[in-house]
């Protein structure tokens, strides 16, 4: 025997269900009355500094259909790379976001500013991005991933070049598609598989 | 503002395997090739905080809040109270807590939901709280009903309580179901059953307590969240000051 480490272990995770909409995000789901408005709506407010984006995409399974259940939550820092709660940080950006995949489409949209870098820990630069999570009926535990953008230097990201199989980087920038406008689908399984996170 | 380390890395033996042909679902929707494994940073060691402001007086009481007080849902009065607790065992205070559940006969307010069991005028299953400086919470509601699905022929959902936890890190995202002790559906679900170690399931699996059961009012059940904790690292936080 040893000592004890008096420590605990993470509480497992369960799938969120089909019904997560009623819990997160109600007033999508048609549960109204009980808050004035879901969590989330938007990650900026009126006058957040730097470049409106707005990012369409969807979630797609492994044969090929997009889910039309499935919620989404995006979290990031400021244009100049400070998260909420910084001394610094810009007050009309909150940095979080819940959206859910258009109940008839599947087309999920993020409208936010473009984030700013963030060093890593050690300090390496970190190519601009926002940080990604998925849930659904049938994802047993969250899926955590990253936005990148095309039109930025993600050369020297330490993430993305911890990628082995270089085609996946792909999977993790959202593509151009016009002033402002971006594309990033969510393949969670099968052919271009996105990178989905440990971290 | 905080001399803690990187997240401690998930254990993901502890977790439902994402991949589990008894859960049909999960089938087409898990990935097929292994996570990308870093340390952690700033991205996934800050997240969204939450102010008490955000909360109506009725956001944790499911009795009452879909009617905001005029009548309540029908069914069993319960408690359901505990505390989110890292893995350090230090308790994670001003936390949002967000749970969602179906009525006393097993039916969810959702235009999906077409099972027999009627909708309750009364109740519309969620509400939401945030922890106390101690990492403390509680919700009044009632006991949801067990409900059948389209899995396999004849499965059915033991009664549960969907939750939804922030804590204060983004890389700490956690939803989970709670269960209730002695159910004999806990045992036929393929859902329960994607947690490979019993021992793990039976961490979601609230019991009985009868110490915080208020007499002619209510029964308790007690549900204690463990969220990922931060590593202590006192030469680290000397060189960072991070
Ligand atoms: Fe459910």
């Amino acid at each position: 025997m040893t000592q004890l480490l008096n420590t605990l272990t993470e509480t497992p995770s369960q799938t969120a269900g089909p019904y997560v909409h009623i819990g997160c995000i109600p007033t999508f789901a048609g549960v109204t009355g009980i808050y004035p408005q879901d969590l989330g709506l938007s990650p900026i407010q009126d006058g957040a500094k730097g470049e409106q984006i707005t990012i369409t995409g969807s979630v797609i399974d492994g044969t090929g259909w997009t889910l039309r259940d499935a919620m989404l939550e995006s979290w990031q820092p400021d244009a100049a790379g400070k998260f909420p709660g910084h001394p610094n940080a810009d007050p009309a950006v909150t940095g979080f976001a819940r959206f859910a995949a258009d109940k008839d489409s599947g087309e999920f949209t993020l409208r936010t500013v473009k984030p700013g870098a963030v060093p890593a820990r050690n300090g390496a630069p970190q190519a601009p991005h926002i940080s990604l999570w998925i849930v659904a009926r049938g994802i047993n535990i969250g899926l955590q991933t990253r936005i990148y953008f095309q039109d930025e230097d993600n050369s020297q990201d330490p993430l993305l070049a911890r990628i082995e199989q270089r085609p996946r980087v792909d999977t993790l920038i959202a593509k151009k598609t016009g002033p402002g406008q971006y594309r990033f689908d969510i393949r969670l399984q099968g052919d271009n598989e996105t990178v989905f996170l440990d971290i | 503002m905080t001399d803690l380390g990187p997240l401690i890395p998930r254990n993901r033996a502890i977790h439902p395997v994402p991949y589990d042909p008894d859960y049909k679902t999960s089938v087409p929707r898990s990935p097929g090739l292994p996570l990308l494994s870093m340390e952690s940073t700033p991205s996934e060691e800050t997240g969204p905080r939450f102010g008490h402001s955000l909360l109506g007086a009725l956001d944790n009481n499911l009795i009452l809040n879909f009617t905001q007080g005029a009548a309540p849902a029908i069914g069993e009065r319960i408690l359901m109270h505990g505390r989110v607790l890292d893995e350090n065992a230090r308790p994670v205070p001003h936390t949002l807590v967000e749970i969602w559940q179906a009525n006393a006969g097993g039916r969810y307010r959702h235009i999906k939901d077409n099972y027999l069991a009627p909708l309750d005028p009364n109740f519309g299953g969620c509400g939401r709280t945030i922890t106390d400086e101690n990492g403390y919470y509680e919700f009044l509601t009632i006991r949801p009903g067990a409900y059948p699905w389209p899995n396999r022929a004849n499965d059915w959902r033991p009664m549960h309580v969907h939750i939804s936890v922030f804590g204060h890190s983004f890389g700490q995202r956690l939803i989970t179901q709670m269960y209730f002790e002695g159910d004999p559906l806990i045992n036929r679900c393929p859902i329960a059953a994607t947690i490979k170690d019993r021992s793990q399931l039976d961490r979601l699996v609230a019991p009985l307590d009868m110490s915080k059961s208020r007499p002619l009012d209510f029964l308790a059940y007690k549900f204690d969240i463990v969220l990922r904790g931060r590593r202590q690292t006192m030469f680290e936080n000397k060189l960072d000051g991070m």
